[in-house]
């Protein structure tokens, strides 16, 4: 049961570079979620740790042992690929006998590793089917079947519930997890949902570009995004142009457009020094009337109200312009709040974060890639 | 512009059901989406409208013109394919004026339309691109521009978003609700992204194997829904079997495990005493507390309680048997609570939704297949 | 005890091809064995015996022979080509796209002309546009010459063409077509703005293959060339009479002339833009409608019928005539001239299935660095290439460069200069169907199974062949078939042994003593082959698709 370490990892396909720098480590029995968005360089990862591709620079080090001269076969580690890459010419007990066959296993001991997985993922009755004649759900199953009768300790799964139906995707995550643990497994999950990757994972790490953003629990990633890319990729955020206007012993003040001031918490940026204030959507309130006991008061008009199930998004133009998004849970909806009202938005400065103002720029921050 | 009726149309692939009879009217410009379980047919009835599938049997019109065996280059309906099908030997430019190119249009005629058309959806700086030089979101907004640009007043879009990293795609829907809207056309949007259809649609279609299962306005279909499999589909929702135990004109009393559960919407009006029923309550509306509530109040223990950010999803199980799924936003002003913690939870009667027993049984009438 | 032994044979091999050291050694060996074989042997030929071309340039009337038979043998090649192609499509177009019953049977029909050895085709044509021929009837008959050689290059071509243009139609997604038409365009306008442009690689490989073709194809043509002479047909008679200079210098013309022609169409075909920019629905429309539609396909069946078809089965008629004469019994008991026709059989059997089993074994290595770009993109472009040098140049000037190499390095038997003329030949085939069929499985899949533990020669035997089996087999039936029906090369390295193809020539040239009946037997019996082959490689094709 191998702990891995990537130090220094680099990948370059022509001038882009894949991965860049990478340096984190697994712990044993860890389920790890990569969450990064399409060119974020996850999938490189993948195959860099699976020995399917070879870093340019740095080392793959699996339970301590510099992995970079074992071939692919050699490395115990399983690769999941999107598609699942059943194999169509064999059926599902077939598939799932390969891994032990193709390490020699004797045929008998084989065929009672299968069925045992089988049953594990519950689908022992499908044995003879091919994989043809299954759902996307099933052959998720069988795909994850066969990488447990390999005998494997890591498992890399790339988008593994990618390809199904939204529901199914919510059925199937806790199944997903409760199997990795159940069987003793290390796994490395990527994706690009965070949702998905803050209920199943233990620890979440953001890729960027190849370059890793934060590593830490989902609790710890939420609550604490250390840069501004994280904030908005993980969760809903608000985030808003300003400068440091004064620095006291709880924290400070801050100046957005048209001198509005806001209280924050975080007094580490020099006065005139251009920040970016984040706020969750969910601590941001919307109110008809102001609440004077609320420190930080700005108003504003709503723009855009959506209902989104649980919740109503509120968009509301301040009077200097910027934009803010308020979150509402469905059942606190009482106060009626119409597009075209004017209403008073306001959050706790305890909810908000401080940033460096990028250097170039918000919105290039934002953006993926 | 126009209306279009669909009257009892049937499909099938060999022994597949695709559509069963679908009944609809889609109003004059209204925004529909179709949401539903992969395999309800949803694409085969937008593909039936346009023409690329001839339906065995039943009509389909647009503005009172019957259109089912017309070919469907003559419906003049635009077409937004999944696959997103841009011509490849065509840059932007071309792939966008094509629609009007077979028109007879001249190249300096099409001129106008087109470059207004490139302006609106952003898409200026790439026109000498070609499709497989572009972004994910760059070929939909293409593909999008080349469905509009051809004149038709009736747009079809199949998982327009589809292909699109979640971030593009929450920013990217509203931007087409406002275009189709802006040019008062009349749109039938296909998704299996329920949040999508909450968030854009004047009205939501919920299909199931073939057949129509509900229609109304999204908040409609997400707080008062009519049928189970809608209470199901779109959101979450805990299901509770029990028995009418009393019924007035203003409140429903059932016994469940035991244990009494009052609600006070009627979704059923024909329900007697003694008889079967299934209720629903979606996680986001039941209250967790240390202390005991007036109504509908239980003694649990918690389960497992896992961090998603913006709120804590917890199952716990209630003294009287039942395990519960219950949501419950952080705001920052609640308690957490941990596996192991004996609590009590509430469910407001004004939540409460009570349906007939499914003559199929619960578990198929909420089965995804 | 025995499967024992097969696990531990196939588990040792098993590990070794994990070892770099062992996978770079059969890559490397496939590709020197490319290079000594298949590449070097025909350009170095040549180049031995350059200073005999000098012989020609110093006589004026020989010299004007073989630039007369060189420009020929383009303009055919061209322009049959381009007919090939116009008439052609239609035709694809309705197999491919159309829905009615009768395709499969017009499918079917399609392939004959393709099958059957082109000196059986050569011989049929010589017979139905004849004098003696059904043609006689309408009071004129095309006596061999240029037009009769114009009418057998568009027939044996017209196949081809047919069969590549339906597999692009079938694989390029109709999505395409979908799209247009919901943009309101009229079928004949989505052909001309969508699917022609998307077909263009199909197009051009088309047009290349048929011009290769007819460049290429000595046999029949000897057959129906009379006094008229293209490339081929000089090489031929400067062989018979024993003019090496004439040979050298026009296999040396054609062989580079070929090769730059075939590069210029490729490189330049793709660059070609024919810019479609105003559509006119009206007319369109009516192009498209049915009148229009079964008028097209009438005249294309027209054509292919008259031209393609009938000229090509006609051989059928003396064959028949042949079993009930007594020839039949001749033939059986291996008297007289028809001792030597089963000699020829045997030898062109034996040639085939060894040329067959050595191209397997060299070529799957090739097909497999060519399909997985495992030599980077440059590295790959050069393999691939290198490996359709052998279809481009013409076989009978192939057939004459191997031959002087291989009598120049001496000890080689006449029987191994055969077989490796016809393997050089060959060999591309092989490798492109593989290459093509190993390159539509996912390298995912190959990925996953050896993180699995799976190692490279057992992802190999797993994976890849059972997935490839069918293109497997149909490549080498193909090189079978394409090996037993070569002429061309045969006849410039043959100096004593002759294959089936030869010997027929020979017959139909009358350089020895049979009758028709013989001549059609005999070619019949070739047939037969081909026959065999075609209707396995269609059962095999069709349990595919069930």
């Amino acid at each position: 049961m191998p702990t891995l370490r990537l130090l220094n990892v680099t990948k370059r396909f022509g001038e882009i570079k894949a991965l860049d720098d990478l340096t984190f480590e697994v712990k044993n029995r860890e389920y790890l979620c990569v969450l990064g968005s399409t060119g974020s360089g996850k999938t490189t990862l993948l195959r860099c740790i699976a020995g399917i591709v070879k870093p340019d620079e740095g080392d793959v080090y699996m339970d301590d042992e510099k992995s970079n001269l074992i071939p692919a076969e050699e490395r115990n580690a399983v690769y999941v690929p999107q598609t699942y890459a059943l194999f169509p010419h064999m059926n599902v007990l077939e598939n799932v006998m390969f891994g032990p066959l193709a390490k020699e296993t004797k045929r008998s001991t084989a065929e009672e590793t299968a069925m045992r997985v089988l049953k594990l993922v519950r689908l022992d009755k499908r044995a003879d089917a091919f994989p043809s004649e299954l759902s996307g759900g099933m052959q998720q199953r069988v795909a994850l079947a066969r990488g447990l009768a390999s005998g494997a300790k890591l498992l890399l799964l790339d988008e593994p519930l990618g390809a199904l139906d939204v529901r199914l995707r919510l059925e199937l995550r806790s199944e997903l997890r409760k199997l990795a643990k159940e069987s003793g497994l290390t796994v490395i999950h990527v994706t690009h949902d965070q949702e998905e990757a803050m209920t199943i994972g233990d620890r979440i790490l953001v890729l960027r570009e190849g370059q890793l953003q934060q590593h830490g629990t989902p609790y710890h990633v939420y609550n604490r995004p250390e840069k501004i890319f994280v904030a908005n990729f993980v969760g809903n955020t608000n985030f808003l142009e300003a400068i440091v206007d004064h620095r006291n012993k709880e924290g400070g003040v801050v100046r957005l457009r048209d001198e509005l001031k806001v209280k924050v918490l975080d007094s580490s940026f020099e006065p005139e020094e251009a920040v970016i204030v984040a706020v969750r959507e969910e601590k941001t309130k919307v109110t008809p009337e102001p609440r004077v006991d609320q420190p930080n008061r700005l108003s504003g008009e709503v723009v855009e109200v959506h209902f989104l199930g649980s919740f109503i998004r509120y968009t509301v133009r301040l009077t200097n312009g910027d934009r803010l998004a308020a979150r509402l849970p469905v059942h606190e909806e009482e106060m009626g709040i119409k597009q075209g009202d004017w209403v008073s938005v306001n959050f706790d400065p305890s909810d908000s974060h401080l940033y460096e103002y990028p250097p170039l720029g918000l919105q290039r921050e934002l953006e993926a890639s | 512009m126009p209306e279009i009726r669909v009257e009892g149309v049937k499909k099938s692939y060999g022994k597949v059901i695709a559509l069963n009879g679908v009944n609809l009217t889609i109003k004059d410009g209204e925004y529909l989406t179709i949401v539903g379980p992969s395999g309800c047919g949803k694409t085969t009835l937008i593909k039936s409208i346009a023409g690329v599938v001839q339906p065995d049997g039943g009509d389909i019109f647009i503005d009172d013109n019957k259109v089912t065996s017309l070919p469907i280059e003559d419906r003049g309906v635009g077409y937004v394919f999944q696959e997103i099908a841009l011509f490849p030997h065509m840059n932007v430019y071309d792939n966008v004026s094509y629609g009007l190119m077979v028109k007879g249009i001249t190249p300096l005629e099409r001129e106008v339309p087109v470059e207004e058309m490139l302006h609106m959806m952003n898409l200026e700086g790439y026109v000498s691109l070609y499709p497989n030089e572009l972004s994910g979101g760059a070929r939909q907004k293409t593909a999008i521009s080349r469905a509009l640009t051809s004149g038709s007043t009736l747009l079809l879009l199949d998982e327009p978003l589809g292909a699109l990293d979640l971030k593009v795609r929450t920013v990217l829907r509203y931007e087409l609700r406002k275009l189709v809207k802006d040019l008062g056309l009349t749109a039938v949007h296909v998704t299996h992204d329920q949040e999508e259809a909450l968030s854009v649609s004047d009205r939501i279609v919920i299909m199931k194997a073939g057949k129509i299962v509900e229609v109304g306005l999204p908040i409609q279909l997400y707080m008062r829904p009519k049928e189970i499999f809608t209470a199901k589909f779109l959101g979450e929702a805990n299901f509770i079997t029990g028995e009418i135990v009393e019924k007035t004109d203003s409140e429903i009393e059932v016994r469940v495990n035991g244990s009494i559960l009052r609600s006070n919407i009627n979704s059923e009006a024909d329900l007697k005493k003694e008889e079967a029923c299934v209720m629903a309550i979606r996680p986001e509306f039941i209250n967790l507390s240390l202390e005991p509530a007036e109504n509908n109040s239980w003694a649990c223990e918690v389960l497992s309680g896992i961090f998603v950010g913006d709120a804590m999803r917890y199952e716990v199980l209630a003294d009287n048997g039942l395990t519960l799924l219950v949501k419950t936003p952080i705001t920052g002003e609640e308690t957490s609570f941990a596996r192991g913690d004996k609590i009590y939870l509430s469910m407001p009667e004004d939540y409460i939704l009570v349906y007939r027993q499914p003559e199929e049984g619960l578990e198929k009438a909420l089965s995804l297949e | 005890m025995v499967n024992g032994v097969r696990v531990a044979i196939a588990t040792t091999f098993d590990k070794l091809s994990s070892r770099s050291s062992i996978k770079k050694l059969v890559y490397v060996g496939a590709i020197v064995f490319l290079v000594a074989f298949i590449l070097l042997p025909p350009m170095l030929g040549i180049s031995f015996k350059l200073d005999l071309a000098q012989q020609v340039l110093s006589n004026p009337d020989l010299l004007k022979r073989a630039e007369s038979a060189i420009f020929w043998s383009f303009t055919i090649a061209l322009s049959v080509a381009a007919f090939d192609l116009i008439a052609g499509l239609p035709l694809a177009w309705y197999i491919a796209r159309g829905r009615s019953r009768w395709i499969s049977v017009i499918d079917g029909l399609a392939d004959i002309p393709f099958v059957i050895p082109t000196v059986a085709l050569g011989y049929s044509m010589l017979l139905f546009w004849g004098s003696t021929g059904p043609v006689s009837v309408l009071g004129f008959s095309i006596l061999p010459g240029l037009i009769l050689v114009l009418l057998l290059h568009f027939a044996f071509s017209f196949p081809v063409v047919v069969r590549v243009m339906v597999g692009e139609l079938l694989t390029h997604s109709v999505i395409y077509e979908t799209a247009a038409k919901t943009l309101g365009a009229h079928p004949f306008t989505i052909a001309r703005t969508v699917t022609l442009p998307l077909l263009r690689p199909g197009l051009i490989a088309a047009f290349l293959l048929a011009f290769a073709r007819s460049l290429s194809e000595t046999g029949a043509t000897v057959i129906v060339a009379g006094v008229f002479e293209n490339g081929p047909v000089f090489i031929k008679n400067a062989n018979d009479a024993g003019l090496q200079g004439p040979m050298v210098l026009v296999s040396f013309t054609l062989i580079l002339s070929s090769v730059a022609v075939f590069a210029f169409i490729r490189l330049l075909g793709n660059r070609l833009k024919i810019p479609i920019n105003r559509v006119y629905p009206g007319p369109e429309a009516r192009l498209s409608s049915k009148g229009s539609v079964d008028l097209r396909n009438g005249l294309t069946f027209l054509i292919f019928g008259f031209f393609v078809l009938i000229p090509s089965i006609y051989i059928t008629f003396p064959a028949m005539t042949a079993l009930t004469d007594g020839t039949l019994q001749k033939a059986l008991s291996g008297v007289g001239v028809w001792a030597s026709f089963w000699q020829a059989m045997a030898l062109s059997y034996s040639i085939g299935i060894i040329a067959t089993l050595i191209n397997i074994a060299a070529g799957l290595p090739v097909a497999i660095l060519i399909a997985r770009k495992k030599i980077g993109k440059i590295g790959t472009t050069l393999l691939d290439a290198a490996c359709t040098v052998p279809i481009v140049v013409p076989s009978v000037a192939l057939g004459v460069s191997l031959g002087f190499f291989w009598h120049s390095i001496g000890f080689l038997p006449e029987f191994w200069i055969l077989v490796f003329a016809h393997m050089t030949i060959t060999y591309t085939y092989f490798v492109q169907a593989m290459a093509a069929a190993i390159e539509g499985i996912p390298t995912e899949m190959e990925e996953t199974a050896r993180t699995l533990g799976s190692r490279p020669l057992h992802v190999f035997r797993k994976i890849i062949i059972p997935l490839t089996k069918y293109s497997f087999l149909s490549g080498a039936i193909l090189t079978f078939t394409r090996s037993i029906n070569e002429t061309g090369a045969a006849t410039a390295v043959s100096q004593n042994l002759k294959t089936a193809p030869v010997l027929l020539v020979s017959w139909v040239k009358h350089q020895v003593p049979v009758t028709t009946s013989d001549i059609a037997l005999g070619i019949a019996f070739l047939v037969l082959t081909s026959f065999v082959s075609l209707l396995v490689l269609r059962l095999i094709i069709y349990r595919r698709k069930t």
